[in-house]
């Protein structure tokens, strides 16, 4: 491409942007309606999936110690539990700590008097990395030395497990499927907009104009509305998110439901958003051009 | 040449007829007698069914779609209904048709004002078409046509919107671009202009020429 072409089509898909003003407006505005609508959606399914990933993390394993053990000798296990596959983290408690924690639980102390933490075990209280691993982790936990037995609510475990997957999967097609939708009416968009100018293509082909020099003001057009679009999206997704997730912390859902950060989601979202801008742009203004060329 | 749509219509039976450098002629015939067909073929937009087209070097009836807008630029084209594009001025409109052809910023300077100078459109070079009266608009057709220096301008029916005084007005304007060397075919209706003129008339009817000659041959009442 010579440079003075270069700048010619930039500055013609420039113009060409508010010469056909409404079109454009139209165009930015569904670009930024789709893309705010399936990025809401993903927001919405990448917190649930963190909500149930916190449950999960409740979910803990607790690995008795041997009788016979002191509590040194028991506390000394801790770097054994630890090399355990799949275990994040394993914290230590004596039997005398896990007494007053009992009786901390309970509302009539007295009829506890007559027990001692003797009757109790030193154990460990072990978070998991993946729940759905857990069965084996307790299988694992009760092959290391010293460990006595294990206790793990595998039952919820695999509830959890069952919920995870199918709020995963529902959410991925149902991202899936407005991609494809947001996809469709923005392609549309981009269609109709040349669509309506299908006369001045035909004058271009008519002077003598080659298919790229006409197509390429088109490319940069679709480029620079899918770029806006995108960006608008963006910021207007960032707005929306930082009003809803304010309103929830504000409001009886702070207790226990705490959304992810919209700056941890910020850059992947916003890649995302300028990628399928700028592509419905390019690819559409290109797709609905490629007609009218065959003058 | 023939010219056979896919719908079976046969638009063009037996037509041959040729053009020196340089020479003004006129096209006439009745409604679908295939003038617009001709027009088409010689600006490559549809290929003849048989025979062959030899339009400024350029073999029309073989030539590949990527010559097709190199064709183009050496055959100037006048529409009835102007084909300009309405967002662009007077002057873009005419610079556009060089900037298609690769022309540089500076050429276009030069060539410009003084095309548009030469169809007396010098003072609304900075005018939307939609500002302009019909015959303006059609001498910046005939400005756009002729900005590229063009070996032949065809003109399909340039007159047909205007009033007669407009039309002869346009019509002294193709007179005065063939002068200059450019070769001009004009297809047209208008009856009373064609025997002012008195150029070569080829007359078209059915698919077939029915007369070619000088003046006087334009003289079918039904046309």
């Amino acid at each position: 491409m010579k440079s003075f072409r270069a700048g010619y089509y930039i500055r013609e898909g420039m113009s060409s942007i508010f010469t056909h003003g409404f079109m454009s407006f139209a165009s930015v505005f569904i670009i930024v309606a789709c893309l705010i609508i399936m990025g809401s959606f993903t927001l919405l399914a990448v917190n649930v999936n963190k909500i149930i990933g916190e449950f999960e993390d409740e979910n803990v394993v607790l690995a008795y110690v041997n009788e016979s053990y002191s509590a040194e000798d028991a506390r000394a296990l801790t770097g054994a539990v630890e090399a355990v596959p799949n275990v994040r983290t394993a914290r230590f408690v004596t039997r005398e700590e896990a007494y007053d924690s009992f009786l901390s639980g309970v509302e009539n102390k007295s009829r506890f008097e007559d027990i001692d933490a003797s009757v109790l075990r030193h154990r460990f209280v072990i978070y998991v990395e993946d729940v759905a691993l857990m069965e084996r982790t307790q299988e694992n936990l009760l092959g290391t030395e010293g460990i006595a037995s294990v206790t793990a609510n595998l039952l919820v475990a695999r509830a959890f497990v069952t919920l995870r997957n199918i709020v995963s999967g529902v959410s991925v097609v149902i991202v899936a499927v407005l991609l494809v939708i947001s996809l469709f009416i923005m392609m549309n968009t981009v269609k109709l907009a040349t669509f309506e100018r299908r006369d001045e293509i035909a004058i271009m082909k008519i002077v003598g104009a080659t298919n790229a020099f006409i197509r390429w003001p088109f490319v940069f057009e679709g480029f620079i509305l899918g770029l806006f679009g995108s960006l608008f999206a963006f910021l207007t997704q960032w707005g929306l998110y930082k009003l809803v997730t304010d309103a929830l912390l504000s409001g009886v859902g702070a207790s226990f439901i705490q959304a992810i950060p919209f700056s941890r989601a910020a850059l992947p979202l916003c890649a995302i958003f300028v990628a399928i801008g700028c592509g419905v742009g390019i690819v559409g203004s290109s797709f609905a051009i490629r007609k009218y060329l065959k003058v | 040449m023939f010219k056979t749509y896919a719908n079976g219509t046969k638009a063009l039976k037996s037509v041959s007829f040729s053009l020196k450098p340089g020479e003004f002629a006129f096209l006439v015939g009745p409604s679908g007698s295939g003038k617009s067909t001709i027009i088409k073929l010689l600006i490559g937009e549809v290929a003849p069914t048989d025979g062959g087209i030899a339009v400024a070097g350029f073999d029309v009836s073989a030539i590949k779609p990527r010559r097709l807008p190199h064709l183009r630029r050496r055959v100037g084209v006048i529409f009835q209904d102007f084909r300009l594009i309405d967002k662009k001025t007077v002057y873009e409109n005419v610079a556009f048709a060089m900037r298609a052809v690769g022309a540089s910023g500076q050429q276009i300077r030069q060539r410009v004002p003084y095309v548009l100078d030469l169809v007396g459109l010098d003072m609304k070079a900075n005018a939307l078409p939609t500002e302009l009266s019909g015959g303006e608009q059609q001498r910046v057709a005939v400005a756009r046509a002729l900005v590229n220096n063009p070996g032949l301008i065809v003109a399909d029916e340039p007159t047909g919107n205007l009033d007669p005084a407009r039309s002869l007005e346009i019509l002294t304007l193709l007179q005065k671009i063939n002068e200059l060397g450019t070769t001009v075919l004009v297809v047209t209706h208008e009856k009373s202009l064609v025997d002012k003129l008195s150029r070569r008339v080829i007359a078209i009817d059915g698919g077939r020429i029915i007369s070619d000659g000088m003046g006087g041959y334009y003289n079918y009442e039904e046309f």
